[in-house]
């Protein structure tokens, strides 16, 4: 594509930058045919005391500024730089940086080509291979899911056994591949009394203080406003909704009652990115295996 | 009109040395603070923190600190080398009291947040409109002044000064050009990549014609006046200074390598930085040659080590600035502590020691005493300021080197081998050399600013009759 909007700003630029060039050499050739008196001043003074040498210019400098010429000349041959004109050897900086890509692929593909035949759980077993993981992972997940994996708020632990979408190899691929929407429609139509009888009975089910009266009628309304259609009837979750667990001790936004109203009444949001085009197959498998390891051992 | 009773204007010269001082204390400090916070996080305190501070200390050390110090000098220099009096009548108070209250203005908004969000240029509409108000009138005073000279030739210093003063007025308008919205907030007329593009024309040049050419002025009145020596070359002067003022207006894209800007316009910003290194040394050997012969005053006179210390960091700077330029350096270099290192080479080492020789020349000569009130303290002052700025400037070089590397090196798999942190951390060691060696320039401007008063205190100010001589013919 053009960078220019005409053919005139093209010329303009080609012609602008070859008469500079083209002047700096002009003003150093007048220049040096001055008549020099060496040792000698020019013959004004000012201020009781200023004067100037009519010295030449030293030949050193004069070669200098001569060589930085001619770099100029031959670079703008070899490469862009006078308006549209490409350039010798074709350089364009988008080529590049298609080159060093192909190069880094090269190197970097048949790594990964050998633990992409391998099955997930013998490459979770590898070495190497958990060791590019880990640099997979402090590349592309850390900023969400924490430099220790351990998550922070709204972004799930990754070493516990809790899976919100499973915890499978197929399933963490898949997780990674297409990435995730964890949607909690928001409930506050229920009305603020139900919402905190619901709170408390959320509460009850992995053994936090709660209010033993409003979690009774929590249970109920948990059943008749529509939670058990996702957390199921036993609020044990459903992975293929992404509905959590609410009965284990872990908790993706807080456990408090307070956090928990907010939960019910609001809903929750939440996106995992898709990883497949920008990351490919190769890396997707290796990092699957990283981060079921993870867990393993737990 | 009586030639005999006709005094030089020294109180404007007094006044803008006397502030060159305070004002370069006062941005110093800033840059000891923010430098202090890159160290000790926890004294980002509100809105004193390092993003807001930070361009509160460029601008007060280019424009305040800098600033004065080029209106002192060249208004000290136009008119003892025009053998006339200072022209422009009001305009001349104006140019003091507006750029003081742009500077004023400029330590209030900053730190409140108003700010264009141009690199050097950060200032709001309003006072944008002030600053071409005093600029304009500074090129009356100057120009007017050069206009009723009593000598037949312009002496080279005038050319410098006079091409910064045109240069930046250009820069200054068509940089800021903006819509603005309310009194705190405009929007830029450029978009995109020539936004960036303008920013950074008006970024290098502000290098070019604000800290080179204009300090070039000063060093060419002021070493030949310490040194006692006719300029080296005057071939060389014509040269070296059209050569400047001409490639200097093309070295902005080197800002810009490996951005949305044009493949062409990168080549052209990077041979034409190349270019510049020429015409760059031309400046420092005619200053540093005008001591040959003399080499002996070096030993004994401080203001003298200024000025030629500042002009080797000159030619130190203006080397390594073409080969950053170089794409496949830049590279390296780019966005790391190099670039910091590299602006405080010539900061430090080149525009403020040739102002602070420039001024230690002018104070006693303002305040009616032949010489400082201690020579022992400038000499003090000199060695002080030399180890600060080699701390400064190594400590930045190699935490920009290892920034770099760190940032490019890669694993096995193709994933980057640090993260942007443990280049933080690996930097610490560094950035407390460098609040250090800031420590350090700062003292010395504390040391400066006790000398200053002591010679003040006991001087009586004279008016200075204009010379009457007219530079002849040989």
């Amino acid at each position: 594509m053009s960078d220019f909007v005409s053919e005139f700003w093209n010329m303009y630029v080609i012609v602008i930058t070859a008469a500079s060039v083209f002047a700096c050499i002009a003003l150093l050739y007048v220049q040096s045919k001055a008549t020099f008196t060496p040792g000698k001043t020019m013959g004004h003074v000012w201020d009781d005391t200023l004067e100037e040498y009519n010295n030449p210019m030293p030949m050193w400098w004069s070669w200098l500024f001569l060589i930085t010429i001619v770099f100029t000349v031959i670079y703008f041959t070899l490469y862009p730089g006078l308006g549209n004109v490409k350039g010798m050897l074709g350089w364009t900086s988008a080529n590049a940086h298609q080159a060093e890509v192909a190069k880094m692929d090269a190197t970097v593909k048949p790594l990964f080509a050998k633990y992409q035949a391998m099955d997930v759980k013998a490459v979770a077993g590898d070495k190497q291979a958990m060791e590019m993981g880990k640099n997979l992972y402090l590349t592309y997940c850390m900023q969400c899911h924490g430099a220790d994996a351990r998550g922070a708020k709204g972004f799930p632990n990754l070493t516990d056994s809790d899976w919100q979408w499973g915890g499978e190899p197929e399933q963490i691929k898949a997780t990674l591949n297409e990435g995730r929407m964890g949607v909690m429609p928001p409930h506050a139509q229920v009305g603020a009394d139900t919402v905190k009888d619901l709170a408390n009975y959320v509460r009850s089910l992995s053994g936090l203080p709660n209010d033993s009266v409003r979690a009774a009628k929590g249970k109920e309304a948990f059943n008749s406003v529509g939670c058990s259609g996702c957390h199921g009837p036993d609020a044990k979750g459903m992975q293929a909704l992404g509905a959590p667990n609410l009965t284990d001790k872990v908790w993706l936004y807080g456990s408090s009652e307070a956090v928990i109203s907010e939960t019910i009444n609001g809903g929750r949001n939440n996106k995992m990115p898709a990883w497949k085009e920008f990351l490919g197959d190769g890396k997707i498998h290796v990092l699957t295996a990283y981060v079921y390891s993870l867990s393993q051992g737990k | 009109m009586s030639v005999t009773k006709t005094t030089y204007n020294d109180k404007v010269v007094r006044q803008f040395a006397v502030m060159t001082v305070i004002w370069g204390i006062v941005g110093m400090l800033v840059g000891v603070i923010i430098a202090a916070q890159l160290v000790w996080p926890e004294l980002n305190i509100g809105w004193l923190h390092f993003g807001r501070l930070r361009a509160l200390h460029t601008n007060a050390v280019i424009f305040a600190f800098g600033g004065s110090a080029l209106f002192a000098t060249s208004y000290w220099v136009v008119q003892r080398t025009n053998h006339t009096r200072l022209w422009g009548g009001p305009l001349i108070p104006f140019t003091f009291w507006g750029w003081q209250v742009v500077i004023l203005l400029a330590a209030i908004t900053l730190p409140l947040g108003i700010t264009q969000a141009k690199e050097y240029a950060e200032l709001e509409w309003p006072i944008d409109i002030l600053i071409t108000l005093v600029w304009v009138s500074y090129a009356v005073v100057f120009f007017g002044t050069i206009a009723k000279r009593t000598v037949s030739h312009i002496y080279v210093a005038n050319w410098f000064f006079g091409a910064f003063i045109i240069a930046v007025a250009l820069l200054h308008l068509v940089n800021s050009a903006a819509v603005p919205i309310t009194l705190t907030k405009s929007y830029s007329a450029y978009s995109g990549v020539q936004d960036a593009m303008i920013q950074w024309w008006y970024g290098h040049n502000a290098v070019g014609f604000f800290l080179t050419a204009g300090f070039l002025g000063m060093m060419y009145y002021f070493v030949p006046k310490q040194a006692g020596r006719p300029v080296y070359s005057y071939r060389l002067s014509v040269v070296h200074f059209w050569a400047l003022i001409f490639t200097y207006m093309w070295a902005g894209p080197h800002h810009l390598h490996y951005t949305a800007l044009p493949d062409w316009t990168q080549s052209v910003g990077m041979v034409f930085s190349l270019i510049l290194l020429a015409p760059s040394w031309g400046g420092m050997i005619n200053g540093i040659m005008t001591l040959s012969g003399a080499w002996h005053k070096l030993r004994d006179d401080p203001i003298l080590k200024f000025l030629i210390t500042s002009l080797s960091f000159y030619g130190m700077s203006t080397f390594e600035g073409p080969m950053m330029a170089i794409k496949t350096v830049n590279a390296l270099s780019h966005y790391t502590d190099w670039t910091v290192g590299h602006v405080h080479s010539g900061a430090l080492g080149w525009v403020a020691m040739v102002s602070i020789g420039s001024i230690y020349y002018l104070l006693p000569k303002l305040f009616g005493k032949t010489e400082m009130y201690s020579t022992k303290l400038v000499t003090t002052h000199f060695w002080i300021a030399t180890i600060g700025t080699v701390l400064y400037i190594a400590s930045m070089w190699i935490a920009g080197v290892m920034q770099g590397l760190m940032w490019r090196a890669v694993n096995v798999d193709g994933t980057l081998a640090y993260s942007f942190v443990e280049s933080v951390k690996g930097s610490y060691p560094f950035w407390a050399i460098r609040w250090l060696g800031g420590v350090l320039f700062l003292s010395g401007m504390l040391i400066m600013a006790y000398n200053m008063f002591k010679t003040m205190a006991g001087g009586k100010i004279q008016d200075v009759p204009v010379n009457a001589a007219v530079a002849h013919h040989a």
